[in-house]
């Protein structure tokens, strides 16, 4: 008796709060503010929702966890070089702007973009005359200069940032850095023959050198002024605001800069009068904050959680407010051609047949999510060619002509191997299951083993050695580039350059010569139209080898809520918001 | 002391060995506090920065020594005196660790104090009434909600609060109490909710027990009043186990409410651990472990001083 | 008699009544019934017990654990609180009824007017507070002095007590005293307020032997002092005979003999109570001879045996005719002045038996 009576009281209680949950949830953002209320979902992915001139406002960031760095010469993450633009003014950057035109590099310190000599060796940029940081002294080359060696060359305090200036520049190898190395004149193959000219001299042509000087790391800092690794909790700035609070677990607050001249500034507008971004905000609440529109947007620019996404589609004026571009990144499967049968490309080409490839989309939350894709290079990405080679009905998959393929690499009946994924990456392992099933109907039995993502590379599927000794033929993988361009997205993964004895991103080993000098011949063009071509033909030969099978091109569901105005999706940073743009009608 | 040498000790073998058994090697290590597809360059600086180079016992000696005396690092151009006490610096953002512990313990504690006069004062009341009502509705529908409330785990009651109410930052005591109390509010009670189950069942056992003992019938032969009865003489023998169980749940809120402070977004201590334990930050899961285990043992002998002061067979005459 | 009155009832006692309002007796006791409801049925502890005490007299209430003694006591104390408890007779303390005086009024009387002590002062004492704390609290419940006055009154009656250095000893814990000394002190504690009743329920049983002696001669001697009535509980009857001037022998929740001390002890009416005393070791008996046990175990309170609720453990059960042990409760009936018992044997029945087979083994 006693406890049926204490039973039923727990269901109560528990019915009672999960009713008032699912209530309270239901009555969020239906009553917006009006404002960007007229916009129809994806209307950011070609044009600036909400547009305004109006000064004012605060623009309202929030993050689950935080950034590596908000040092602009000490962070990996996209947003976070979004993000400084705020604060960092690099050489050139990304234009602030719609659709396809975001992936436009255009000036920023510099007067004009990069002038290459013939061997496109030596990079020359002019930098704007009157650019101040916050405390009124003038920015000159030599900031520049300091700020890429302190970001490349001091792995000891700054550690986070990627290396590309180490690898390209001359004598990279040598240079110990700022700290270590007190000379006056520092590395010597970057010039500042005066306070307004920077030279880099590189030791092999490098066409993309302009995507490189988009990078944060070029953003001038004043050696005065640098502690190394503590300077992130004290920046100086050069950008349209400055840091007015910071607390590594808290967050930053950015106030005006009254320093910032917009004469010299053609790109930012800089409306907004302060920016807060808070850090280590529960992943749910910050999807609840944004459909309560108390903040402007979710900072890591990777949009809503998986489980958010089907409420907020479910109703028509929360969809309105969505955009699903795409992600620059491509999930594929690697094909390892040193280990058999994967040798043959034949029993490779069965595999591109065999894929159902929109059934996987569905099976990881369908197309809100991503698209079939046919090609390496997403289409977000400048030398992007439309093809596909191994065409099916509906994406599908041809399981007759897989059959086919099998026959002529000498395995009619099918083989076994193993498959690996990422343990913590739900969705590929999802995928990677869906992915079993199609090749269980041809016969291929695929054993799959999951591995922790952090160590993905260093221990197991970027450790050849390993990969042989386990008979390891498929792995899954997730790519998005560092630069918005057919070089950067593919070098790292099909150059044999890039095969690395731990750690390396070339999972398939692939390491054909041909497409090997086709990409050094690509960085070579200086010309921009034939640069992107030569990215369109490696991308072919990559696929005719076969061994990279492309599965979809992932895309994020991001949110603007009511309060969100100039809001539009940049695809050089990776899909999410231009942070530069926006700004608050609060 | 020792004890505290002890559990550091353990947490340093244990950061370093497990991953070792795992095939672990210290640049795969090193790698991790390092952006991606780094350098050998890249990580071998870092190795050498950090001194995971270093056998063990010195760097245990190190981090030891810094406590004391302070230790002197650089991360930048110039190098940096750290004073004692030196919980050395953060592996990922070269920061040192003993100020944001320092910024830390009045989140955790006032997420600790709070919640802890909460549920002792409900629970105890609660499970007195029940006692004394044995068999009554009211004594059924407390225990039941109790169980429940003991049962539910605090990630499912935080979030259905967090989902009803929804909550504000942490604000400092110091800058606004009104708004510090604000705050808090609601961790307080997902908090005391289990605790407080807890604690009325704990006192309700406890008392029936008590209530039943001679002395409590010669109190009432000598006429006392009912009241006096149950409070001075059975109460004050039904709570002491519970100052026991108190002193132990106290110390382990104050190490870090981890799930709470993870659910309602807030910088304590628990937050801090859990940081450091995914970002393999040893410095940063050193100093919470070490502050945590200095928690347990003064609130140990805390514990011992008021079980003397209470109960008079305990004392050394 | 029997013809008249129903079977197992509670009902008539043919005790003459003492009214309320004769002087004389300062504790009267009439038909007290404790049951408890309980889930198993209602368990009878006791069913029909009366006697009277005078001020200075010692009553001793003997019998087996179960009988229903301590029940009865603190059915007088008024301290069966439990809501299962139900309580009927009529208690008269000193002219004014207790069990329709209301539990307030009672507990102004508890610890005042009458007092108890209990059988294991380590578990009856507060372990956390002094006993002098705690007799001071006894004191101030009913009497409104400030502390000083009260430690004064409490280290007072320490010394009455006979404990040494009673000013140092105020402050000790219970856990600090000798189990002897620690009765002392409940007794202290008991007469703080010189209560007129003192009621002691198996003050001994937890004592040595010779403190045993030391504590009953206290008792005595206080009683002789302050002049108060006596209750003494105890399954011993060895203690009983020094100290009680009557005797209320007690069974399954009745009283089945009562009578002077001497009487009693020296002309039992009751195969009861000739069982107790043959189970009494003495000094003076041969020491080869076995004690002669009462055999069987104590009845059920539930189910009380009917008819006499001794006959299934009786050696005699089948002396009175018509099987008229098994089928009608036998009530109290005086055997001589003062003297009663409650069996269906007659008297000459009895005096044989005891002169023939009971007395000579004993």
């Amino acid at each position: 008796m006693q406890n049926r009576k204490t039973a039923a009281a727990i269901a109560v209680a528990v019915a009672v709060s999960l009713g008032a949950s699912a209530c309270s949830s239901s009555d969020s953002g239906s009553d917006g503010n009006g404002g960007g209320g007229n916009a129809k979902a994806d209307a950011a992915l070609t044009s600036v929702v909400n547009a305004t001139d109006k000064k004012g406002g605060t623009v309202t960031l929030e993050h689950a966890s935080g950034p590596d760095s908000l040092d602009p010469g000490n962070t990996y993450y996209g947003w976070v070089q979004n993000f400084s633009r705020l604060y960092a003014r690099s050489l050139v950057t990304f234009k602030p702007a719609a659709g396809k035109e975001s992936l436009e590099v255009v000036p920023d310190l510099a007067t004009s973009l990069g002038k290459a000599s013939a061997d496109a060796k030596t990079w020359t940029y002019t930098l704007r005359e009157g650019v101040k940081f916050e405390d009124g002294t003038e920015i000159t080359s030599k900031d520049v200069k300091y700020a890429v060696e302190r970001s490349n060359f001091a792995p000891e305090a700054l550690s986070n940032g990627p290396t590309y200036f180490k690898a390209y520049l001359d004598g990279g190898d040598k240079y110990k850095g700022p700290y270590k190395d007190k000379s006056p004149e520092g590395l010597k193959s970057i010039e500042t023959p005066d306070d307004h000219t920077i030279v880099f001299k590189l030791n092999k042509p490098f066409a993309d050198m302009d995507y490189l000087a988009a990078f944060s790391q070029t953003a001038p800092i004043q050696q005065k002024a640098d502690t190394g690794a503590s300077y992130v909790q004290k920046m100086v700035s050069s950008g349209p605001y400055k840091v007015s609070a910071y607390d590594e677990s808290k967050g930053a607050t950015l106030v005006r800069n009254p320093e910032w001249d917009p004469k010299t500034d053609p790109i930012r507008k800089a409306l907004a009068d302060k920016v807060e971004l808070k850090f280590n905000v529960n992943a749910t609440t910050i999807d609840d904050h944004l459909l309560n529109d108390a903040i402007t947007v979710g900072a890591e620019g990777t949009g809503l959680q998986s489980k958010t996404q089907p409420k907020v589609l479910a109703k028509a004026a929360e969809k309105a407010k969505t955009d699903n571009p795409y992600a620059g990144a491509l999930q594929y499967l690697a094909l390892n051609v040193n280990v058999k049968p994967f040798d043959n490309a034949e029993c490779r080409k069965a595999v591109q047949y065999a894929v159902d490839k929109q059934s996987m989309v569905d099976s990881i939350g369908g197309s809100v999510k991503g698209d079939p894709a046919t090609t390496v290079i997403p289409p977000s990405v400048a030398g992007y060619k439309k093809f596909d080679l191994y065409p099916s009905e509906g994406n599908k998959g041809d399981v007759a002509k897989a059959k086919e393929h099998l026959t002529k690499c000498g395995q009619p009946k099918g083989f076994k191997t193993t498959l690996t994924a990422r343990s913590d990456r739900p969705d590929e392992i999802t995928a990677a299951t869906q992915l079993q099933g199609s090749l269980k109907a041809i016969g291929i039995t695929a054993e799959i083993k999951q591995f922790p993502a952090d160590k993905y590379f260093t221990d197991f599927a970027g450790v050849p050695d390993w990969v042989h000794k386990n008979k390891v033929g498929m792995m899954m993988m997730a790519w998005g580039a560092d630069w918005p361009t057919g070089f950067g997205f593919l070098d790292q993964i099909v150059n044999g350059s890039a095969i690395k004895p731990s750690g390396g991103t070339n999972l398939m080993e692939l390491d054909d010569k041909v497409i090997n000098d086709l990409l050094v011949k690509g960085i070579g063009t200086v010309d921009t139209t034939a640069r992107n071509a030569t990215w369109g033909e490696v991308d072919q030969k990559v696929m005719e080898n076969a061994s990279v099978v492309p599965l979809f091109y992932r895309k994020n569901l991001l949110y603007r809520p009511d309060s969100a105005a100039n809001v539009t999706v940049t695809d050089a940073y990776l899909g999410m918001y231009d942070y530069v743009l926006m700004t608050s009608t609060k | 002391m020792l004890l505290l040498l002890v559990v550091s000790a353990v947490t340093f073998a244990i950061f370093f060995l497990v991953p070792r058994l795992g095939g672990q090697t210290l640049d795969s290590m090193a790698a991790q506090y390092v952006g991606k597809s780094p350098d050998p360059d890249v990580i071998a600086a870092v190795k050498k920065n950090l001194g995971l180079d270093q056998p063990l016992y010195l760097q245990y000696w190190n981090f030891v020594k810094g406590i004391v005396v302070g230790a002197d690092y650089q991360f930048g151009p110039d190098p940096v005196t750290c004073n004692a006490p030196c919980f050395g610096y953060s592996f990922k953002t070269h920061t040192e660790i003993w100020p944001q512990l320092v910024d830390r313990v009045p989140v955790t504690l006032s997420l600790a104090v709070g919640a802890a006069v909460l549920w002792v004062v409900s629970g105890v009341a609660i499970g007195v009434l029940s006692a004394l009502k044995r068999g009554s509705f009211f004594d059924r529908l407390s225990m039941g909600v109790a169980l429940a409330g003991v049962s539910l785990p605090m990630f499912f009651t935080g979030l259905v609060v967090l989902a009803l109410f929804g909550n504000g930052e942490y604000v400092p005591f110091a800058d606004d109490p009104v708004a510090w109390a604000g705050s808090l509010v609601l961790p307080w009670c997902t908090l005391a909710l289990l605790y407080s189950a807890l604690y009325a069942r704990l006192t309700r056992a406890g008392m029936l027990e008590t209530m039943g003992e001679d002395y409590i019938r010669t109190a009432r032969a000598k006429g006392l009043q009912e009241r006096k009865v149950v409070v001075k003489h059975g109460l004050r023998s039904a709570l002491t186990p519970l100052v026991t169980i108190f002193g132990m749940d106290f110390a382990l809120l104050l190490g870090g409410a981890v799930i709470t402070e993870r659910v309602f977004s807030f910088q304590g201590l628990g937050a801090f651990a859990i940081q450091g334990v995914t970002t393999a930050d040893l410095p940063k899961v050193m100093g919470v472990t070490l502050v945590a285990a200095f928690f347990i043992v003064i609130c140990n002998l805390l514990v011992d001083l008021v079980y003397a002061a209470i109960d008079p067979r305990v004392r050394l005459s | 008699m029997s013809d008249a009155i129903k079977k197992d009832s509670p009902a008539a006692d043919t005790v003459p009544a003492q009214r309320a309002g004769d002087a004389k007796e300062f504790l009267s006791v009439r038909n007290l019934s404790v049951h408890f409801d309980t889930d198993d049925g209602l368990v009878k502890s006791v069913d029909g017990v009366s006697f009277d005490l005078k001020a200075g007299q010692t009553l001793g209430i003997v019998g087996e654990s179960g009988s229903g003694k301590s029940v009865t006591s603190l059915g007088i104390m008024g301290l069966h609180t439990s809501e299962r408890a139900r309580i009927g007779g009529e208690i008269w303390l000193d002219g004014e009824e207790l069990i329709g005086a209301g539990p307030e009024r009672v507990r102004k009387l508890r610890g005042q007017k009458m007092a108890m002590i209990f059988q294991d002062p380590l578990s009856a004492l507060h372990p956390y507070y002094s006993i002098g704390a705690q007799i001071v609290e006894a004191h101030r419940v009913h009497n409104k002095v400030d502390k000083k006055t009260a430690k004064k009154r409490a280290i007072e009656m320490l010394d009455r007590v006979g404990i040494p250095e009673p000013h140092r000893r105020y402050e000790d814990y219970p856990h600090q005293f000798s189990g002897g000394m620690r009765q002392r002190a409940m007794i202290a504690m008991a007469l703080v307020n010189n209560p007129q009743l003192l009621i002691a329920d198996e003050p001994t049983t937890a004592l040595d032997v010779t403190v045993q002696a030391q504590i009953l001669d206290l008792i005595r001697d206080l009683q002789k002092e302050f002049g108060s009535a006596v209750v003494m509980i105890t399954h011993d009857l060895g203690v009983v005979a020094e100290i009680a001037d009557n005797l209320l022998v007690m069974y399954a929740g009745r009283c089945i003999e009562r009578g002077t001390s001497e009487k009693v002890f020296y002309e039992p009416q009751h195969p009861y109570t000739w069982g107790l005393l043959g189970s009494m070791p003495r000094i003076d008996r041969e020491q080869t001879e076995r004690l002669i046990p009462v055999k069987g175990s104590p009845p059920s309170l539930i189910n009380v045996p009917s008819g006499c609720a001794f006959h299934p453990r009786c050696p005699y059960a089948d002396v009175p005719p018509d099987n008229i042990t098994r089928t009608e409760r036998p009530e109290l009936q005086q055997v001589s002045d003062g003297h009663y018992s409650a069996c269906h044997m007659s008297r000459e029945q009895r005096d044989r038996i005891w002169t023939e087979e009971i007395a000579p083994k004993l």
